[in-house]
């Protein structure tokens, strides 16, 4: 039998597979090119980079397309669409998955780039042999191609307005499979004629198969953590793993890039600065030249970005209980852009042990400033951190005249924690000053800056970060200091070990707002 | 005859365990060991095993401690502080604290006994000075109420309870209780806070701690003719929840049912405890090894003079013209040698039952019988966990962690009082033996194998955490014997306890079981009481 005796009908519908096979094979490129940038930053490099290999992989595809016998054009045709289906539905979930499990991340995603380009760039080829029997081959090659770039079109119009938002970078990654896939078993349909009957049945079971199983995946992406995890925090989740201490979750949009911790936002890298700036610079601009700085959580390193800033410092100790957060900069690199790679600064220190535990030790290191980034105390071994107990304990890690700066959530929204952490710090016999700032991802944030001796009046930025700090300038770091009407003070109990009343109060306050 | 799996769940945790329990297979793939006191000298003693040390084997002394607990090394504390430092005390275990030891293995401390002291009162000043000594008390209050340094005080979260199949705060069986059952509740309360009140003619209180210093009067010691469910019954409490938490609180002190308890005791634990009518529970004070860091402090201040592994086969009071004394026999359990001691004043800081077989002629001396000291069995396991049991809802991990429907009493995380809160750990699991195991069960539980024990521990613990089986690296068992003196009703008040701490003699009487009540403050009260009772005789001897 010979494919003239299709029928124009058909004909009509395989122009709409043609227009299917285009927009599935830009959204594969984008969903690729989008996912690289994600993950490994530098979007421009990842960009071209994806393009170019996408393209020259579909380049490949086309000459490989030469070596088809025209027996089995059909088959192969139908066999391609699968292999696309399965290997383009799942690249978006697979390599998510793969992010955080496999160091050679880049060779994985640049495979499946190639995979998908080259299996892309068989379709048309095959597509247009098997027209090539009803149609002149000027008419053909002008529709396929018309077809092609509405598909185009269409891709790169839906990728960012409707798929991406809508569905996340997963089920846009499977929902295209889908589609592949129903396009090859429906080819089991159209080109029948073309197929000899053994070979039929089993092309419709594996494209069963295919799609069930992608129906599965799309079905259960929505339970799967990450995609719940996904809509809670309205953004594309780029890496999320459990460590033994922690959910960690990262999530990518066209801003930047944000760290949760449990659920909590730990920064966004928009305007993160505001906050490091804040937290850090109060606390070493009173010193002379500061030397030895102790930093208490903050293993994203952005903390200590700011303390390198300091030309006099000579070492960095970071106390962060989690290696999975003082060794996500070396698996996300656009952390390690953002932070400028601060731990792996040969001045710095890191040492992954509960801060309790590492201050408490006998006998340990003294130090010219601390800088305290733990999370919020939303649990009672985060709220250990905050008792009149660790700041005595911090007390014997202290130089002459060092200074403490303190993260302490929300003054505004949780008035009871913020100022109990200011009480518990006055009951341990430190100096304290409060201030805040604001940074519009948290709002307005609360942090203490405190010290065993007096602490200046008056602040001035040290000369070394003159151009280089992009948001305290004199009179903003003295400004911070200036406490508006609604974050006046409370009254409030004291955080010891034994009644965590801090806790009690972030739970109260929080979980009005939340 | 060895008990089978099934029969040794059902005799220790109840029916409904055997249910849930029958599943998984019994074979436990993990390391521990089975550890008990040195039974062998105790049946040694009682089959009349008596050496006599060679003539060139003896040797004076002032003072000798039979005893290395917690009322020996106080007693031990006691006379140094008294300015007598000629004394040795006598332990017959390799290790020295008894009921209160603990032990240390890698990265942890915990303990094989008691895990806790309640903050003491103002007037328990001897204990607030031995706590000022330990760093533990950091100063005093305005009226001589201890501060105690923030870290010692069990650290919030400090209990909660499994109770229809989640983990709840506190110890109270909340869910779903009626308002009957918090007017109860509330009226329980404000009962305890009426003894809180109380004071008799001479301004004492009804319950105080040591016991020495509460009343004696009357109206409170016919308390001690009532068991204390009894007590509610008559007082008209009938909610079942508050009857739960009265028993589960006189099994944890005293290994005893609500209705076997006398209600002296059971009120004590209630009332002795509150500063005043209303106030909170005094804070409890632990240590990752719990009580075994007060023993670590008085072995340390009682220095070389403490020798462990000796054990006192017999005590012989002997007049002669030298003076009075008390010849001591020991027995070092290591080179199996005898010694002897002849000894100006001795220390009986051992349980009462032990006086008659150890005192020479004790009873026809005295005429005092030791029949009504009656003492209960415990088992403790320490479970040494590669990770903490992964929790997605209810109330987080706590210090005492107590299950509802348990015949044990839960455990105790040893790293909690250390700030550790992730990774490996070591919980420690109390399980008391109260009356309804009869002597027969008892023995046979004593019989029962590492392997079987280790399983009904998990068991047991597998009902609020079923992944347990894969956490646990190793789990020791303790064996108790002997291990609690038991405050059944008509003891507190019978004439043979309060006539038991009278010396014999040269002989001086300290142990916690001679309050009737198993307490760290009533073991160190005996101690410190006894030493003055030898202090005050010392001037006489010289003469
Ligand atoms: C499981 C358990 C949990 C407890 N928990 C608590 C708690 O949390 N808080 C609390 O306050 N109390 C608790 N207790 C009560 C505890 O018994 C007392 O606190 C206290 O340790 C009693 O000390 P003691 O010296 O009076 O007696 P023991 O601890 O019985 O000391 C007697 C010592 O004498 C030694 N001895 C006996 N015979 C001889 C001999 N012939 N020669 C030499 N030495 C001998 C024994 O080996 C032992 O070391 C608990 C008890 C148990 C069993």
């Amino acid at each position: 039998m010979s494919a003239g005796s299709m029928n124009r009908a058909p004909l009509v519908l395989l122009y709409l597979n043609v227009l299917i096979i285009a927009t599935c094979g830009l959204v594969y490129e984008l969903l690729a090119g989008t996912l690289a940038s994600y993950l490994l930053g530098d979007s421009v490099t990842q960009f071209s980079l994806v393009i170019g290999l996408y393209l020259s992989a579909m380049g490949a595809g086309a000459w490989i397309s030469r070596f088809v016998a025209d027996k089995s054009l059909a088959r192969c045709f139908i066999e391609v669409e699968l292999g696309v289906a399965l290997v383009g539905g799942l690249s978006a979930p697979l390599l998510f998955a793969a992010f955080s499990r496999v160091d050679i991340f880049g060779v994985v995603l640049y495979g499946f780039v190639f995979a998908i380009g080259s299996l892309v760039g068989l379709e048309l080829p095959l597509l247009m042999r098997l027209l090539k029997e009803h149609l002149d081959f000027e008419d053909l090659v002008s529709r396929v191609l018309a077809f092609d770039y509405i598909g185009a079109l269409l891709a790169s119009l839906m990728f960012p307005i409707f798929l991406v938002p809508r569905l996340g970078l997963i089920r846009t990654s499977l929902l295209c499979g889908l589609l592949n896939a129903v396009v090859g078993v429906w080819g089991t349909y159209l080109l029948r004629p073309l197929l000899n009957r053994h070979g039929l049945l089993s092309l419709r079971i594996r494209g069963a198969l295919v799609i069930g199983l992608l129906l599965i995946a799309f079905v259960q992406a929505e339970t799967l953590t990450k995609l719940s995890e996904e809509s809670a925090l309205g953004h594309a989740v780029i890496h999320a793993e459990t460590t033994q201490y922690q959910r960690l979750v990262l999530t990518r949009s066209e801003q930047g890039f944000r760290l949760y911790l449990n659920g909590h936002l730990q920064f966004n890298s928009m305007d993160e600065y505001r906050y490091h700036e804040a937290l850090v610079h109060p606390a070493l601009s009173p010193i002379k030249s500061p030397k030895q700085i102790l930093v208490l959580g903050g293993g994203d390193g952005l903390a200590v970005r700011e303390i390198l800033r300091y030309p006099s410092i000579e070492s960095v100790t970071l106390v962060d209980i989690d290696p999975g957060m003082t060794t996500l900069a070396d698996r996300f690199p656009p952390l390690a852009e953002l932070s400028k790679a601060s731990l792996r600064d040969p001045r710095v220190t890191v040492i992954n042990e509960d801060a309790f535990i590492w201050t408490g030790r006998a006998n340990g290191p003294k130090f010219d400033a601390v800088v305290i980034d733990f999370p919020d105390p939303g649990n009672f071994a985060i709220g250990k951190l905050y008792t009149t107990r660790f700041y005595r304990m911090l007390r014997d890690r202290l130089n002459d005249g060092a200074m403490i700066s303190i993260q302490c959530t929300s003054p505004l929204v949780a008035p009871k924690s913020y100022w109990c952490i200011v009480s518990t710090l006055e009951a341990t016999g430190y100096q304290v000053r409060p201030y805040h700032a604001p940074v519009p991802t948290f709002g307005e944030w609360g942090f203490i800056l405190a010290s065993a001796g007096p602490i200046p009046d008056q602040l001035a930025l040290s000369k070394d970060l003159t151009g280089k700090s992009r948001f305290l300038n004199d009179e903003v770091l003295n400004g911070m200091f200036v406490l508006p009407h609604d974050l006046v003070r409370v009254k409030t109990d004291i955080n010891q070990l034994n009644n965590q009343a801090l806790v009690h109060y972030y739970d109260e306050e929080w979980g009005v707002w939340k | 005859m060895r008990l089978s799996r099934r029969e040794l769940i059902a005799l220790m945790l109840g029916a409904p365990a055997v249910a849930t329990g029958c599943s998984p297979p019994p074979v436990v793939p993990l390391h521990g060991e089975l550890f008990g006191q040195s039974f062998d000298i105790g049946h040694r003693l009682r089959d009349g095993f008596r050496p006599r040390p060679a003539d060139d084997q003896w040797r004076d002394v002032q003072v000798a401690i039979v005893g290395g607990g917690a009322a020996g090394l106080s007693a031990g504390r006691a006379l140094l502080q008294g300015k007598c430092d000629d004394f040795v005390v006598l332990e017959l275990e390799p290790v020295a604290g008894g009921t209160s030891r603990s032990e240390k293995k890698g990265d942890f401390a915990y303990p094989w006994g008691a895990h806790y002291v309640p903050v003491p009162l103002a007037d328990n000043v001897p204990l607030i000075r031995l706590f000022t000594e330990m760093g533990v008390v950091e100063s005093l209050a305005a009226d001589g109420s201890p501060i105690v340094a923030e870290q010692y005080l069990c650290r919030d979260p400090e209990e909660r309870l499994f109770y229809q199949g989640e983990w709840i705060e506190g110890l109270y069986p909340a869910t779903g209780a009626s308002v009957d059952d918090h007017v109860q509740l509330k009226a329980f309360r404000e009962l305890i806070d009426t003894f809180a009140a109380w004071r008799d003619s001479t301004g004492r209180r009804a319950f105080a701690i040591p016991t020495s210093l509460a009343t004696d009067d009357k109206e409170i010691m016919e308390l001690d003719k009532l068991s204390m469910a009894d007590w509610l019954r008559y007082e008209g409490f009938n909610s079942a929840r508050l009857h739960w938490l009265v028993d589960y609180s006189c099994r944890d002190d005293y290994g005893l049912s609500a209705e076997t308890t006398s209600a002296w005791a059971g009120l004590l634990y209630f009332a002795s405890r509150l500063r005043a009518p209303g106030a909170d529970h005094q804070p409890l004070i632990s240590w990752p090894e719990g009580n075994g860091r007060i023993i670590n402090h008085l072995a340390e201040v009682v220095g070389p003079r403490l020798q462990t592994g000796m054990a006192v086969t017999q005590l012989t009071p002997v007049t002669s013209d030298r003076g009075d004394f008390v010849e001591v026999t020991c027995f070092n359990t290591q080179t199996q040698s005898v010694t002897g001691l002849r000894a100006r004043h001795v220390i009986f800081a051992a349980p009462q039952f032990l006086a008659p077989r150890l005192i020479t002629e004790f009873t026809e001396r005295t005429k005092r019988k030791t029949d009504e000291f009656e003492y209960g069995s415990w088992f403790v396991a320490n479970l040494h966990l590669k990770d903490r049991p992964k929790q997605q809802q209810g109330y987080p991990l706590c210090w005492d962690n107590v299950m509802f429907r348990s015949r044990s009493l839960g455990y105790v995380v040893a790293t909690h009082q250390a700030g550790r809160d992730y990774g490996p750990t070591v919980l420690t699991w109390y399980y008391p033996f109260t009356e309804s195991h009869t002597r027969e069960i008892r023995e046979k539980l004593l019989k029962a194998t590492w392997a079987d024990l280790a399983d009904v521990v998990l068991t047991d613990l597998e009902v609020p955490h079923p992944q347990i089986r894969q956490l646990v690296e190793r789990l020791d068992i303790f064996r108790w014997g002997h291990a609690m003196i038991r405050p059944k009703p008509g003891f507190i008040a019978s004439q043979q306890r309060r006539e038991a701490r009278h010396p014999d003699g040269r002989i001086h009487f300290a142990n916690t079981d001679l309050s009737g009540v198993a307490l760290f403050e009533e073991a160190f009260d005996h101690g410190c009481r006894a030493a003055d009772e030898v202090l005050s005789m010392l001037p006489q001897d010289r003469v």
